[in-house]
């Protein structure tokens, strides 16, 4: 289905994430990367080697990267911590809460190696809880790109931001989802397909299949809408209500559990409206999640273009 | 300001804490009794800030990591202009940006804490931040006996040896005591010297109430590394019936025992200038 779409292959966010901080780091002195032992996983080795004086190590301790991410903000400087999402966001919750959030600083974390990028590592590894520990701190951009596209135009932004950002990368090679000459805006979500029967709101790297799974409903003659919410938070609030108005059934997919992620917040905010389509959160359920490579693991619940379609279909008969 | 100022000086302050703590009804009186003298050096003699400096990017950095004796810094920086001494009667009330921990709403304030365990690393960020520019800022933190027990010191210790971050000071306010008790039954943490030096800073043990002492403890170089001062102190320092006591942890005084312990800081203070007299 992706050749038929004319996809084509991109690579993995990480590196995409990488070689754009290297070229934002190398134009602008003012800014530093801060690892955790994690230049390899992050795709910074080259980046250590062109910029040695713009990299931090900080050793296997992500309480004290995010706490000296925070203290390199404060003092002028444009720090991107970078750690695997599984530690940063659990183990360091509370500098984040603090040192970054409520202090105000206009630092970014980087959580790479989200999701089940891990996923064969087993559910120390997995960051599954990321997006709904990060949605209640206040004052945090949160972003999982879809592809390449999306990762750069998510890195500028930060580099830019005056406030505390929030950005989460996998590693599998993406697919080239968001057509060439789209506008990438944090809190706007991207359309990519317009439809009436089903809309599925995806984020990160399961947007691709919700792409295919809409394309291969086409075929059976159900129109399907297709947004990247590539801005967990704050949420596009319009679009969503669009979908929840316009569509027959919503669908929300993303690499997290079903609890306090993408689909938590769009039910809350359809709800709120006074909305209630046909709806299902698509996501990891409440249990061990079963370990694999990610594409077995999102196979496994229904993260894939059969899996979403059948979810559309089962919601648009009831 | 000389030595005898300083203490003079403190009687006022102390005085200024305790009355903010009894109007806010809540506060650390203990330690920021044990804290203030280290405060009031640091703002009077140390620190290269004013209050019309607050901004300037080569100013020297304060940060609190025992936030929860915020109100002894709060007594000090009004001193010192930093915001009006009639802001403080708000400490803890409705909508008051004085809250029970360092924010950064307030004039001077770094960065928020209070959560334990957060200031050292932040102070290493910004030390380094420091190095990169080539600054000659230093930066400065205060950090509690029952706070050391949070891992993240002890990342930030390592790391700022390894940086050989000879910019950044760390005192710790050493009164011996937490909130359930003395800190060698909670959780030991001695030899504190030892464990310092062994991570690779430099050690320097004081009274912490020996503004001289404490001046050049702080003042003297320590190249090539960063600097751990022990400040010994006394909880409750400078009121009878709450020095080294522990339940003053997070007392507030009646209004009686204001009254009582406004009048030993009186005396003691009425002593000391007929003494200089």
């Amino acid at each position: 289905m992706a050749e038929k779409l004319g996809l084509k292959k991109g690579r993995a966010n990480l590196e995409e994430f990488a070689d754009t901080l290297q070229q934002l780091a190398t134009a602008d002195k003012n800014l530093v990367a801060v690892t955790s032992d994690s230049r390899g996983s992050g795709k910074l080795a080259p980046y250590g080697k062109a910029l040695p004086k713009q990299i931090v190590e900080v050793g296997i301790a992500e309480q004290n990267l995010v706490g000296i991410t925070a203290g390199l903000a404060a003092c002028g400087k444009k720090a991107f911590g970078v750690s695997p999402s599984c530690f940063l966001t659990a183990r360091s919750l509370e500098q984040i809460k603090n040192d970054v959030c409520y202090s105000n600083v206009p630092a970014v974390l980087v959580g790479i190696s989200s999701g089940v990028s891990y996923g064969a590592l087993g559910s120390t590894h997995h960051s599954l809880h990321d997006f709904a520990v990060l949605r209640a701190i206040n004052n945090l951009t949160l972003i999982a790109p879809a592809d390449n596209f999306e990762t750069r135009e998510a890195v500028k932004f930060a580099a830019a931001a005056k406030r505390p950002v929030f950005l989460r990368f996998g590693k599998a090679a993406m697919l080239d989802v968001i057509p060439a000459g789209t506008k990438f805006e944090a809190g706007q979500a991207i359309t990519l397909r317009e439809g009436k029967d089903v809309a599925f709101l995806a984020s990160g790297e399961t947007v691709i299949h919700a792409l295919l799974a809409a394309a291969h409903l086409a075929e059976a003659g159900l129109s399907a809408r297709v947004l990247s919410f590539h801005t967990i938070k704050p949420l596009d609030t319009a679009a969503v209500l669009a979908a929840g108005r316009e569509c027959r059934a919503v669908v929300t997919v993303e690499e997290h559990m079903v609890h306090g992620g993408l689909g938590e917040a769009v039910a809350a905010t359809l709800l709120a409206a006074g909305l209630a389509p046909r709806f299902k959160i698509v996501g990891l359920p409440d249990e061990d999640t079963v370990t694999g490579a990610q594409a077995d693991i999102f196979r496994h619940y229904g993260i894939s273009m059969e899996g979403l379609a059948e979810t559309a279909r089962g919601l648009l008969k009831t | 300001m000389t030595d005898q100022e300083l203490t003079l000086k403190s009687f006022a302050l102390r005085r200024r804490m305790l009355t903010l703590i009894h109007g806010a009804g809540a506060g650390h009186t203990g330690g920021g009794l044990s804290c203030l003298d280290i405060l009031s050096l640091l703002y009077n003699r140390v620190l290269r800030i004013t209050p019309e400096t607050v901004d300037s990017p080569t100013r020297d950095r304060y940060v609190q990591s025992k936030g929860h004796c915020v109100e002894a810094l709060y007594a000090v920086m009004a001193d010192r202009g930093y915001f009006p001494d009639a802001d403080l009667d708000t400490v803890c009330h409705y909508k008051s940006y004085y809250v029970g921990h360092p924010t950064r709403k307030i004039k001077g304030m770094e960065m928020n804490t209070g959560a334990l365990g957060h200031g050292l690393p932040i102070c290493l960020g910004m030390a380094l931040a420091a190095k990169m520019d080539g600054d000659a800022f230093k930066v400065f933190t205060l950090l509690g006996d029952g706070e050391l027990a949070e891992g993240s010191n002890w990342e930030a210790a390592m790391a700022a040896a390894h940086y050989k971050l000879d910019n950044l000071v760390a005192i710790l306010d050493h009164n011996t005591l937490q909130i359930t008790g003395h800190t060698k039954d909670v959780m030991s943490n001695e030899p504190l010297d030892e464990k310092w030096r062994a991570f690779g800073w430099e050690v320097r043990a004081v009274n912490g109430h020996d503004y001289a002492a404490l001046t050049q403890a702080i003042t003297t170089p320590h190249p090539g590394k960063p600097l751990f001062i022990i400040a010994n102190t006394v909880k409750g320092k400078g009121v009878s019936f709450m020095e080294n006591v522990g339940k003053w942890h997070h007392g507030v005084p009646s209004d009686a025992e204001l009254a009582q312990a406004l009048a030993e800081l009186e005396a003691a203070e009425k002593k000391l200038k007929e003494a200089v007299a």
